[in-house]
Order: C-alpha cells, then structure tokens, then sequence
C-alpha cells in the first residue's frame, strides 16, 4: 500500500530509532543492546540506565515469548482501525529479557491467557513501515 | 525542613459541568479562577504564582493579562496529566514556603467532550512520545486500551473481578446523584454495569471516565496569609509525586500492577504524620474503575492484592469504611483532571459538602494519577 492510502498513525523514527524501524522492514526484530555492560533495552533510548554507556548495538532477537498481559480492542479510538475490531493487543516476555507489545493475531479473544507462547511475525504496513505482529507459537 | 502545613488551600471554583460550554476554554478557566479566587476572599490582582494546565492551551500569561496581573512572581506546569493537579499543589506548597510568593492560583479546564476527545489530544502530549512511536502505530492509541493490560495482569495475579470494578462505578454514581454538580446522575446497578459494552476488555463503557467541557480552579496561599482568608483554611499536610519505574510506556514496567502512587504515599503521610486509619474521606483519581482499586493498594488502604475484597459491599459510599469520590470523580461528575477532587477535599473540609458531606471529616486525601503511571498524594485537614 502506498503511504498515501494508509489511514492509521505511522512512526516518525528518530536517530535513536531508526534502526529498529529498518529491521522490520527487514524481516528481522532487533533489539538495543548496550556495547558497555551488554545489557538490553527496550524501547531504543540513547542511554543505558545501569552504565551510562551511550554506545549502542542491536541484537536479532529470536522473536519467541509468551503473554504477559493483554487487552481486546472494541472500541475505535482512531478511525483506520474500525475495520480491525475486535483486536488483541498482546503485552509479551521475549525470551532475551525485555517486554513488547503488538497485536496477536490467530487466537480468539477467549483462548488468550497468560502465559501462552507466542512467536513474532511481520506484516507489511506500507512500503516504508513494517510492523510486528505475534502469533501464537506451537510446541516449546 | 518540611513542607507539612506550610501551605492552604483558601479558594475553590468551578464552572459547570457539561458536554457543550458552548465557551471557549480560556474563558471556562476565567470563570473558575474567579470564583476560586472570590472564594479566598482575594482579588485577582493579589495573585503572584500560577501553575497552568499547559495541556489545556491556557497558559500563565492569558491570566496576566486578563486579570491585569501587575506582578506574577512565579510561574509552571507540572505535565503529568491527570497526577497534574495534585503535584501541582506539591510545587506550590514548595514555592510559598520559600517566601517566593503568597497565593499560587492553580487553574485547569477544557472543552473535552464538544473540541478535543481523548483518542486524539494524548498524541500530542510530549509524555506520549515513545507511545505515540512504538504503540499507537500498532493499534494502541488510547488509555482505556494503554491501561488495560494492568487491570487483566491483577486480575489474573489476584483474582480481581470485573464485578469488584463495577462496585466502584455504582457506588461513584450514587455520589454523583447527590451532589448537585454532576454530569451523570441516574443511578446505575451492578447489572447495568456488567451490560455495558466492552471497549477495552476487561475495561467497560461503565469503568471509564467521562469526557467533559468546564474548569476548575483553587488557590493555595502561604500559612502565614492563610489565616486571613475569607473561610477557614485547609492545610496542606502531607503531599508527594511517584514516578514509577519505566514512566514512558506502561508496557516495559517491570510490575504492572504497581503506579508511581507506591512512591509517593509513604512520603505523604509520613509528612502528615497520619495513616491510612486516620482519613476520614478519600477523593481518589477515577480514570478507570480499576486505577482506584489500584491506588487503594499503592496508598496502604489494604495490601496489594486485596484491593478487589476491599471495594466490596458498598465499602468506598457513604458511611462505608472509607466514602471515596463524594462528588462523583471523573467517573460521574466530570473529567477535570483531578482538580475537581481537590475541590471536592476542600469542601469536605470545610463542612460545604451538601448532600454527600461525610460527617465531621477532619483529614482528607486526594490522589492524581496520569501518563504512564505517574502519581501524586495530597492529605489535607481542616484549619
């Protein structure tokens, strides 16, 4: 889909940012890690808040968690997502230590619990934005 | 040193409450300011700090040239949404013992039902600027849906129920009913609460607050002046703010099931000198049903966990173990931001409450809450 065309709100990157952005695009999660204490960090900030280093790489995560939290969408708070209702939007443990949230998709609204095993995936947005979605993942 | 009892609050005002002012919000905010100001038994003129709500617009200059302020001495915002109002009082309880002036005005109003609803005036807040990047592109625009996943996470942790959230919405409309300046008055039963659709699960149409159009206004005077006030003064004897840990999005929070309330209640009342025992009357910000259930646990009405049994029964109306949100909150009467609890804690105070007046109350607290968990705490006695 062209930008043109796309109705719902769309990141507006920062240098501090932008690589996460790229990766999706990408097919790839990646996440900041700190190049002083090799901790990670989400969401990208310029810091790391144990060491202070301000030196930054990005590690590919391997996309697998499981639920933390979750609500189901109803009501439209923003027109270009009327279409979509109901959705979930899934607050997930990634194995490698740090939170994300994005919408989970193939699970009906009564099978969600805590605990339940998801994997990452990628949708194509526009052909500048890629955005994650999970999906619940078989097996361990 | 101390801020406890160093600072009044000497005036409170507000505008009508509705869903069409059919005014503009600078003068919604005049016409609170005024009579707060009336209240005190002061003249605009003798106004020398103001704390705006700058998400509103409005900002301090508007209420110089006004009121024809001829020396504002002190002037800020304290941007954290609906916890805005309370730690705004923190600020201006620091400043006049400072001597840096008398009489701080705290104003706050918005067209938010009839001009700018919520879905669309948070994307514009600087604290929503992670949100607005990572969440809202994915569908996860609003607080109803930021806020969720912290009431399914103690529900699922503690057994908390959608009926408990429920009895804080019945019990609130009940208040509203009573009290004379509400915007929602028919009384509402726990079935009707259960029926009403779902707009973020677990969060129903009857957990969420209103969208409102008004102003409220107060005015917080230095205690060496508050003794001359129009009224009997309401001293400021403990307050605090809590920023929780991950204060940009709710989502990295290492506890959702703990705001930045936790923080700032010990340091409240410990100021105050006072426990949870001796409040007589709570006006507890009421975004959502389960943000009071939340905060009842952050501030030691009960542990955490437990704050689900605690609602229960009628336990938060009048004559109940601890009457919360007199006037109806942001659930029944308006949605002011919280400034219209603290007008409502200084009413009790006083002994104005009318209709909803918990009898004899001498200590008061008031909380805000707002953004990404932030918190503020104020406990109040009357003079």
């Amino acid at each position: 889909m062209s930008e043109d065309a796309y109705t719902r709100p769309v990141p507006e990157p920062s240098r501090d940012t932008r690589p996460y952005w790229d990766a999706l695009n990408e097919g790839r999660l990646v996440i900041q890690e700190c190049a002083g204490c090799k901790r990670l960090r989400h969401y990208p900030r310029p810091v790391c808040d144990v060491c202070y280093s301000m030196d930054v790489e990005w590690r590919q995560v391997s996309g697998r968690g499981s639920l933390h939290s979750w609500t189901v969408a109803h009501h439209p708070f923003h027109p270009g997502f009327k279409t979509e209702l109901p959705y979930v939007l899934a607050t997930v443990d990634l194995e490698e230590g740090v939170r994300m949230i994005a919408q989970l998709r193939g699970v009906a609204p009564d099978e969600v619990a805590v605990g339940l095993p998801v994997q990452v995936a990628f949708e194509r947005a526009t052909d500048q934005l890629t955005l994650p979605v999970f999906r619940k993942r078989e097996g361990k | 040193m101390s801020l406890r009892d160093r600072g009044a609050i000497t005036g409170v005002g507000e505008t009508r409450y509705s869903r069409n002012s059919g005014r503009s919000v600078v003068a919604l905010q005049m016409e609170a300011s005024l009579a707060a100001i009336a209240d005190a038994g002061l003249t605009p003129k003798d106004i020398d700090g103001i704390i705006a709500y700058a998400a509103s617009g409005v900002v301090a200059e508007d209420f110089v040239t006004n009121f024809g302020i001829p020396d504002l001495r002190f002037s800020a915002t304290t941007p954290m949404g609906g916890a805005s109002s309370v730690a705004a009082v923190q600020c201006a309880v620091a400043v006049l013992s400072a001597g840096v002036c008398r009489h701080v005005l705290i104003p706050l109003g918005r067209n938010g039902f009839s001009e700018s609803r919520i879905g669309s005036r948070v994307r514009q807040m600087p604290q929503f600027r992670t949100v607005a990047e990572f969440e809202m592109p994915i569908g996860n625009i609003a607080p109803a849906q930021l806020y969720a996943p912290m009431a399914r996470r103690h529900m699922e942790l503690y057994g908390s129920t959608s009926r408990q959230f429920g009895e804080i919405a019945v019990t609130t409309r009940r208040h509203a009913g009573l009290h004379g300046n509400a915007m929602m008055t028919k009384p509402i039963t726990l079935e009707d609460h259960q029926q009403s659709r779902m707009i973020a699960d677990p969060l129903r149409l009857l957990d969420c607050s209103l969208e409102s159009d008004g102003a409220a206004a107060v005015v917080v005077t230095a205690a060496e002046h508050a003794r001359d006030a129009k009224k009997r003064p309401v001293y400021v004897s403990g307050v605090g703010e809590g920023h929780p840990d991950s204060p940009s999005a709710i989502t990295q929070r290492p506890d959702l099931t703990t705001l930045g309330t936790a923080k700032a209640a010990p340091r409240a009342f410990a100021m105050a000198g006072v426990t949870p025992a001796d409040i007589d009357v709570a006006e507890i910000y009421d975004c959502f049903t389960y943000i009071v259930l939340c905060q009842l646990e952050d501030l030691g009405f009960c542990d955490k966990g437990e704050g689900g049994a605690f609602v229960e029964g009628g336990a938060l109306g009048l004559g109940g173990r601890l009457p919360v949100n007199t006037h109806g909150g942001l659930l029944s009467q308006a949605h002011m931001a919280g400034l219209n609890h603290i007008v409502e804690l200084v009413r009790q105070l006083r002994g104005e409450g009318g209709a909803t007046q918990v009898p004899d109350a001498e200590v008061g607290l008031v909380t805000g809450y707002g953004d990404m968990g932030d918190g503020a705490v104020a406990i109040m006695r009357r003079g």
